[in-house]
Order: structure tokens, then sequence, then C-alpha cells
């Protein structure tokens, strides 16, 4: 959201006022964090650290860092590498794609039919996971469902020619770019829309292309909002889990369904402290991405300042 | 579920209260004293006669006026026919029906996180996995009827014992498929994209099953479900493994037309797909039971043994019949003539050997699933 002020205001130099006010009378003023500080503290901070805390001790309650070992399994290791792979996938299809809608929008006025529409559809398919999404696509275009029978009928083309891949690693992106593009489109349009229509006009009027536009001056402003919607995406596809488990029930491929496994399974007992040490190993995945994240942005941001 | 290290503490604050307001709800009632003497007897008694007559039982069950249950879904195994029967001729003791879609590991996690509590379950319905894990957790309790329970599907004191059960089936649509008369048949074309197992094997105990009567038809041995797992590599090369969990909801649609399940849970699914069959394989047949447990710290001992008294009675043996499944007592309740031979004759035939396997057994193949299933079906 900074990145949009920014965008508002691009002569505004960097607003230092405030802060030597603050530290002037630190009083009472930390008072008004306290709410949010509570409740990240009781629903994020709290639930993180038992969950990571379970990794490190064995069935008896003991101390132990046996079940870090786990993190070299070569089968956590497949599945980490999907998870990462699944989540990349979705996340660049669905931020080129979703960019390329809000593109498109920007043509439409703005309190059109058109333009409330998407918007209004992007904000309910944003949230449309999980395991209703998941009969959708069965119903859609599982191997009985109905684009797929009418699709056979009418054009003799199988979607399954070499096997159900719906219910495999390809079908689970194909169920996360439903949710992934809308995602997309409801986070970026904000940015794309605060583009002002002058500065297009003061680029063609010295003598710039269209094209130029968007290389010197579109893309670069818009370029850390972009990466931070695509990290966005990247986190929300990594997170996910009840699409991926009313879809693909076997083999746990992905490090959301390997932790369900080893909290719930009846035939392989005894791993429930399995699951705090792959919960550590998204947490740390995903600290890696947010610290790309922020050297691509300070680099991006750096002729903002 | 499992943070035993972190949450200890507000759980035991949270049990110390909780203890509390029991023992002054206890000081209220003047009947809770009166119950005491019987129910110290009724904790540790392991037949019938600790309690005299079944009259006697019966009466210790109603003074305790109580039974907790949990995880029995009333549409398995014709669960629902049987709680209510238990209800209508024991009116005073009131079920409490837990859960009733909770896995038998969350049966022993309910037990544990509950003990000592009013609301901890009296008696478990286990899968062979758990209950082989957990004997710490039960109290042995021979029912009247024990003799007639064949040796291997009890533990011989009476920890736990198998009730009912059924062999690993496959189900299928008649009208859309050709009967398989053996598992080779289901590599072929015809059945291309259809073939589901109920759930994943190293999860769900119908899949390890599967994957178990798979492995000891193809030549293999309980010692070893390579050749299960080999097979169903091949069904998934084939194109004709579907990977979606089957529910009661996609075989209803078409979705999953060939499952692999107990014959007692495919044969329910004929009130939805008429057309639907349930084959067991001839040759070696892979059996599974599910076996009762009394909790060792059931908070109603008696109801919670007047219940197993109940369940191996010749009337609900023969209601587990109705709903497809096995009864322990079955060969006894044939000889002595007991037994609904209507229901019996609709079951589907037996094969020729039995296999189930031992707790090294399951533990191993367990062992042998988590590092080979997911790479044999990718």
């Amino acid at each position: 959201m900074t990145v949009l002020d920014r965008v508002v205001a691009p002569a505004a130099p960097e607003p230092s006022a405030p802060a030597p006010r603050g530290a002037a009378r630190p009083g009472w003023a930390w008072l008004g964090l306290l709410p949010f500080a509570a409740y990240v503290v009781l629903f994020l901070v709290v639930p993180t650290v038992v969950a990571v805390g379970s990794g490190f001790v064995d069935g008896h309650g003991s101390f132990t860092l046996d079940n870090l070992a786990a993190l070299g399994d070569p089968l956590v290791l497949t599945a980490f590498g999907n998870s990462a792979l699944v989540s990349l996938v979705t996340a660049v299809i669905g931020a080129v794609v979703g960019a390329l809608v809000c593109w498109a929008m920007l043509g439409l006025p703005e309190t059109g039919v058109v333009r409330t529409a998407v918007d209004a559809a992007s904000g309910v398919l944003a949230q449309f996971g999980g395991v209703m999404l998941a009969f959708v696509l069965i119903a859609a275009i599982g191997a009985q469902g109905v684009v797929t029978v009418l699709l056979r009928q009418l054009t003799g083309i199988s979607l399954y020619e070499n096997g159900v891949w719906l219910y495999d690693l390809p079908g689970v992106m194909v169920a996360y770019l439903i949710f992934q593009v809308p995602l997309m489109v409801i986070t970026f349009l904000p940015a794309l829309a605060a583009l002002k229509p002058q500065w297009v006009e003061a680029h063609l009027t010295l003598g710039g292309t269209p094209a130029g536009f968007w290389r010197h001056v579109g893309m670069p402003v818009l370029a850390p909002s972009f990466l931070a919607s695509l990290l966005l995406l990247f986190a929300n596809a990594f997170s996910s889990y009840a699409t991926a488990a009313a879809l693909a029930s076997q083999g746990s491929q992905i490090v959301p369904l390997q932790i369900r496994t080893a909290l719930t399974s009846e035939t392989v007992l005894g791993r429930e402290n399995l699951a705090g040490v792959l919960a550590l190993g998204m947490i740390v995945v995903v600290a890696v991405v947010m610290g790309l994240y922020a050297l691509v942005q300070r680099r991006a941001a750096r002729w903002q300042s | 579920m499992s943070f035993p290290k972190t949450s200890r503490r507000p759980l035991a604050a949270l049990a110390l209260a909780t203890a509390a307001a029991i023992s002054l709800a206890g000081c209220a009632g003047a009947s809770a004293d009166a119950a005491a003497g019987s129910t110290t007897d009724a904790a540790s008694a392991t037949s019938l006669a600790d309690f005299g007559t079944m009259a006697d039982l019966e009466a210790a069950a109603k003074a305790e006026g109580k039974l907790n249950v949990i995880a029995l879904p009333r549409t398995w195994a014709n669960y629902g026919e049987v709680l209510d029967l238990f209800a209508q001729r024991y009116p005073e003791i009131t079920i409490t029906e837990q859960s009733p879609d909770a896995s038998s590991a969350e049966e022993i996690q309910a037990a544990k996180a509950n003990e000592g509590l009013d609301t901890a379950p009296d008696v478990f319905d286990l899968g062979l996995a758990v209950a082989l894990q957990n004997t710490d957790r039960f109290a042995a309790y021979k029912v009247a009827t024990f003799g007639d329970i064949p040796a291997a599907l009890a533990e011989p004191s009476g920890l736990f014992v198998g009730d009912y059960g059924g062999y690993m089936s496959i189900g299928y649509d008649s009208a859309r498929f050709p009967a398989p008369t053996s598992l080779s048949d289901l590599l072929k074309p015809a059945y291309k994209g259809a073939v589901a197992i109920n759930g994943d094997p190293t999860q769900a105990g119908s899949a390890f099953a599967a994957v178990g009567m798979a492995a000891v038809q193809n030549g293999g041995t309980l010692d070893d479900f390579t050749p299960g797992i080999e097979f169903f590599g091949k069904l998934n090369a084939a194109g004709n493994f579907l990977k979606v969990d089957p529910t009661d909801a996609t075989i209803a649609s078409g979705e999953t037309p060939v499952v692999f399940d107990w014959d007692y849970l495919n044969a329910a699914q004929t009130s939805a797909v008429p057309t639907w069959k349930t084959v067991v394989l001839p040759g070696t047949g892979y059996a599974g039971y599910y076996n009762q447990a009394i909790n060792k710290d059931a908070p109603n001992p008696a109801a919670a043994r007047l219940w197993q008294e109940f369940l191996y009675s010749d009337e609900v043996q023969n209601l587990w019949l109705k709903g497809g499944a096995r009864p322990a007592r079955m060969d006894a309740m044939t000889t002595a003539g007991t037994i609904d031979s209507a229901l019996a004759a609709a079951l589907p035939t037996a094969p020729s050997e039995t296999v189930v396997p031992t707790e090294a057994q399951s533990t191993a193949a367990g062992t042998l699933l988590g590092q080979k299933w997911a790479t044999a079906v990718q």
C-alpha cells in the first residue's frame, strides 16, 4: 500500500515529519497498537510457536532434534519441490493473466457494468477454494464431468487420453488458478488504476511511444506492487490445503498433505511430531521468498526515493 | 492434538478447574456416593461372573445411567440400528454419541484428552493397528459368549476383541463395467481412469488393506507388501488409477465407478447405485475386523461392560450381518442355528484362504508404504 501512496503522489518527498513528533511524546501512543498486537500474538505467534515447537519433542514429550532429519528425506524434499513448483507456476500464470485482465479493464468506465461485475466476481472467486471448488471441477471436468462428456460426444476429443490428470498435480494447478487469477485482479487493479492518464499524455507529447511509456514509466512504477502481488499469490498457493486434499488423495504430494498424513494416519502411527518440522520447513521457504522479495523491491523502488 | 510439551500447563489448569467443578457437583448429589461402591467393582470386573447375573450387570449399568460411545457413524456396518436397539432396551441409560466420524487414532486421543472426566469415552471401536498399539488403555473383559469368538480375532485376556468385519472387495458399477475376475483384469483398457481406493494407504486403514490384498493376490505375503505397491504402480502407469478419494457422492455420480473397499461398505452403495456389485476375489482373501475395547478409565464401567455383552448377543451379531458385515461369532452361530441364514447367504462368497496381518507385519508394511507409495503412484 505504501507503494500505492507513492504512485499517487510521486513528487512528494518521503514525509519524515511524523517520526520526530512521535519520538517527542512516547507516552501512550503504543496503546493504540495493543489490540492488534494482542490479536497477532494470540492467533499467529502462539499457534506458530506451538506448532513448530511440537517438532522438537518426541512421543514422550522430551526434547529431541531427531525429527529434523525428516527434512532431508527424499520424499519430503519431493513434496517441498512439488509445493514450490505448484505455487510458482500458479503464481506466475495467475499474476500475468490477472495483470492482463486488469489492463483490459482500465479501458472500461470505472463504474460501468462490466468492470463492476468483474470486480465483484473476482472478490467472490478469490475466496472460492476448498472442497467446493474441488467438486465444481469434478462435476465439470471430472472423468464423467459435464464438459468432458460433451467434448467427447461433440468433438471426439478426450481430455484424459493418458490418464486422469485432474486428480494429480496438473489438476491441482488448474484448481489453484481458479482462485489465483481473481486474487491478482483484486490486489493489482487499484495499483494499475493509479497510473495517471496525464503521464501517458506527457510521455507522448514529449515524443515517446506507447511501448516506450510502458518500458520507462508504467512498468517501473508498477513493478513493486506487481512483485508484492506475486508474492501474495505464491504464499496463497503454498499454504492451500483443502482443495488439493479433495482432489489428489494419493501420495500426499505437497507439503500441507504430508502434514495431514503425519497428524491423522491410522496406518503409520507415532509421527505426529513430524508435522511440526514440516511446518518449520514451510516457514523457512516463505521467509526465503519474503527475503528475496524485499531485496528485489528495494532495488525496484530505489529510483522512487 | 499432539503438542504435549507446550500445551500441558494450560491443559492441566483446565483439568483442575473442571475437576473442581465436578467434585462440587458431586457433593450436591447423594446418589453419587451410593453408586461408588459398585462402581469400583465394575471397573475391575473381567467377566459377567464378577457382577453375578446379567440382571445384576443391567442394574449396575442403569444406576450409572450413562454411556459414552465415540466414532460410531450410524451408516457404518449398521451402527444406527444397533444404537437404537440399545436405547430402546435400556431407556434408563442415556447414550452420548461423540464425534461419529473420528478415526481410530482420534478415539485414543479423545480418551487421553478427557482422562478422569465424565466425558471420556467408555468404549472404543478400533482398527487392529491402533488397538494393538494402545492395549495399556484398555480394561480386559470377556463377554459371556467369548468362547464362540475365533481365537485369531481376540486378544486372549479380552483387552480387545474383534466384533465385525469383512473382506477387502472390489465394488463396481455393473452397468458400465464387466465383472473383474482377477486383479489383472483391472489393468485392461476397459477400466481406463476408473479404479479408485478408499483413501491413501499411508493414512487410511481400508486403503492399506487394498494394497495388502493386492499383495497376497499377486503371489506376495503379508510380510512384504511390495507386489501390492507394484500392482497399483502398474495400474497408475496404465492410466486406470483414479487418485480422487471415493465418497458416497463420487460413487453416486459415477466419477469413481470401481472402488476397493471393505465388502460391507461396498454393499451399502447399492442404495444409491442399484447396479453396484461387490466382488471378493477367489484365492487368498484379506480380512479385517473392527475391535471392541473398554476404556480402563471408563466413567461408566458397568454400562461399558453391558454394551459389550449387548454387542456380542445373537441379536446384535445378526444386525451386523444385516449391515453386510461378518460378525465375529458367525461360525458358532451357524452351528447353533441362531444365525439369520437368509442374510448370511446374501454375503459375497468367502475366499478359500483368509489372511489378517499381525502387528509386526502392519508396522513393516506401514514403513514400506511410507517410503514407496508416493513414488509408485506418481
